[in-house]
């Protein structure tokens, strides 16, 4: 077995308990975001079980790998991947969106080991990245910045501002993640308002672009792989996923966007990621 | 003698710069207005223009800032509040994160280009934010000091820089202390609380209004938030009223954080100069002044005014 093959076994592994421990999250919370959690778990699987340099021991090392989950509603994703890399613990799953505690319903650097930054309202993580970026590359480092945005999120003009500006600076040390499930709160993208030819956009803003199977944990391997070898400038993984992936009467189901599972539904889930 | 305070602030970045490694100063298209060029032109591997995206350079900012620098985010006060109000409460505040937001012309600075580039809103838009400290220096001494101390303070802050000459009323010798006002003249009819270039208009009146026997005391506000309560009670102890005076709207700013903690502590009648509910004029920087009613002379019609609601 190579050593891909063995990571990704891991990373497989790691994905299965992540979507058991979101459905507990939002099922427990009776609220929360699942679909778009669900969309994100194999992106961030693969990302933290392979590639992200960081320490449960350390988390605000100055010499991390930086990761921003600017669609910060998928947070119960991000807790759910932070319980597999040992920065939260298993039980602490009962704390979110608990007056106490320190899983909030949206990312906060304050209170949780592992959130490199706030976020919640959208369109705010790229521009994070790029200072984060630039930083690094000051010092001489190699240490890099991961973004995940959400597509609906693409919306908000900010976006465009800070892929203006990591093309400008040339930021290699730059990864953008779309997790492009093609549904948003009030509907379809392209009933809301649409993305046209995605690509061709993060094309023509001078980013390397590498579109994936965002389920498919290999290609998704070999994307961050890409990414981190492309030195001329900032690349994006546009990663198509189901909303709602790995539980079937959740996946391309616009009501999912912020809905907590019932009980029976919750068992149903669980069964299914048995 | 008069100094620019975008001046001051300019060459104050440069030793900070000096001194510091961990300064970065970003720009949003307007270096030579702000005068952050002076410190391009020595680091030029610490500087950033962002260009014109308010939203994207506080984010920007914040990135660093999570990175361990000290972030100076330059533009235009009214559009760098504007624009870049959300990231602002967000990814600085919430955060909590160690950026210096500068927000540059503010007041009458822009003159004649008018309403729409005259931001009177900034102090109330930062006020109202957790985590915030509001700095607004005299003069361009204090800006001097300012710099340094708002670069040694660890958390977000927002500074307000002028454009244009200004009388120098501070000394070299005077301290800066965050949240610690400075009192300028002693008095005990009146307490005159001001900030910024509206310190030399209090100074001014206090003069004037000597001459007619009225001692009042002037305090500078020069941190507006945290409010440093302790030297107003202390003033307010002795003279019983008080009159604020801002190059800034009256609804949120310097005077409603006084009249706020004096309502629940010690209720006085106070008095506000500041510009009214009302947008900006085009004139020059003077006739600004006048036409918005920001002068030595509404100082002084103020203190009249709280002087008769203090006899009752």
């Amino acid at each position: 077995m190579s050593q891909k093959e063995k990571q990704l076994e891991e990373a497989k592994r790691a994905a299965t308990n992540m979507r058991r421990n979101i459905l507990l999250m939002t099922h427990r919370a009776k609220g929360g975001h699942p679909g778009g959690c669900l969309s994100a778990t194999d992106l961030l699987a693969v990302l933290y079980k392979c590639f992200m340099r960081i320490d449960p021991a350390y988390p605000k090392s100055p010499d991390r790998d930086y990761f921003l989950l600017s669609k910060g509603h998928a947070v119960p994703a991000l807790y759910a991947v932070l319980i597999e890399k040992g920065f939260l613990s298993q039980e602490e799953i009962n704390d979110f969106r608990e007056l106490e505690g320190r899983l909030p319903a949206y990312p906060s650097c304050e209170l949780t080991p592992g959130v490199d930054m706030a976020s919640g309202s959208l369109g705010q993580g790229l521009s994070i990245a790029n200072g984060i970026a630039l930083s690094c590359r000051l010092k001489g480092s190699d240490q890099r910045a991961y973004c995940m945005l959400g597509d609906g999120e693409l919306h908000e003009g900010q976006c465009w501002e800070a892929m203006l500006t990591a093309a400008h600076f040339k930021l290699n040390n730059v990864c953008a993640i779309v997790d492009y499930n093609k549904l948003q709160l009030d509907g379809s993208l392209d009933e809301v308002k649409s993305l046209g030819d995605l690509r061709a956009k993060w094309d023509a803003f001078d980013w390397h672009t590498i579109e994936i199977d965002g389920h498919d944990l290999s290609q998704i391997y070999d994307a961050f792989a890409e990414a981190e070898n492309y030195k001329k400038g900032p690349s994006v993984i546009i990663a198509n996923t189901i909303k709602g992936k790995g539980v079937s009467f959740m996946e391309d189901e616009v009501g999912w966007h912020a809905a907590a599972p019932n009980d029976e539904q919750l068992q149903k889930a669980l069964k299914e990621l048995s | 003698m008069m100094i620019a305070p975008r001046q001051a602030y300019g060459e104050a970045l440069v030793e900070l710069g000096k001194e510091n490694k961990d300064v970065i100063v970003l720009d949003a298209d307007v270096a030579k207005a702000s005068m952050t060029i002076l410190f391009k032109e020595v680091f030029p591997d610490r500087f950033f223009d962002i260009g014109i995206s308010e939203s994207d350079i506080v984010g920007t900012g914040a990135g660093f800032a999570v990175a361990g620098r000290i972030p100076f985010v330059n533009a235009y006060a009214n559009f760098l509040l504007g624009n870049g109000w959300e990231q602002i409460r967000l990814s600085v505040c919430y955060a909590n994160q160690n950026v210096k937001i500068i927000g540059h012309n503010i007041g009458a600075s822009s003159g004649k280009d008018g309403p729409t580039h005259l931001p009177f809103e900034d102090i109330t838009l930062t006020r109202v934010l957790p985590n915030m400290t509001i700095i607004e220096p005299a003069d361009g001494i204090e800006m001097k000091k300012a710099v340094k101390a708002i670069a040694e303070h660890v958390g977000p802050c927002y500074m307000r820089v002028g454009r244009l000459p200004n009388p120098v009323i501070t000394k070299e010798t005077d301290s800066f202390i965050i949240g610690k006002a400075n009192v300028l003249r002693e008095g005990w009819d009146v307490t005159i609380i001001a900030c910024g270039v509206m310190l030399s208009m209090a100074l001014a009146a206090a003069q004037e209004l000597a001459t007619e026997g009225i001692r009042a005391e002037v305090i500078n506000m020069h941190t507006i938030k945290p409010l440093d309560k302790e030297t107003i009670l202390n003033s307010v102890n002795k003279t019983g009223a008080v009159v604020t005076a801002e190059e800034h709207s009256v609804i949120g700013g310097l005077g409603s954080a006084v009249a706020e903690f004096l309502a629940a502590t010690k209720p006085v009648p106070v008095q506000f100069v500041g510009t009214k509910d009302r947008f900006g004029v085009c004139g020059t920087y003077d006739e600004i002044h006048e036409a918005m009613g920001l002068t030595a002379e509404k100082i002084v019609e103020a203190v009249k005014n709280v002087l008769v609601q203090k006899r009752g």
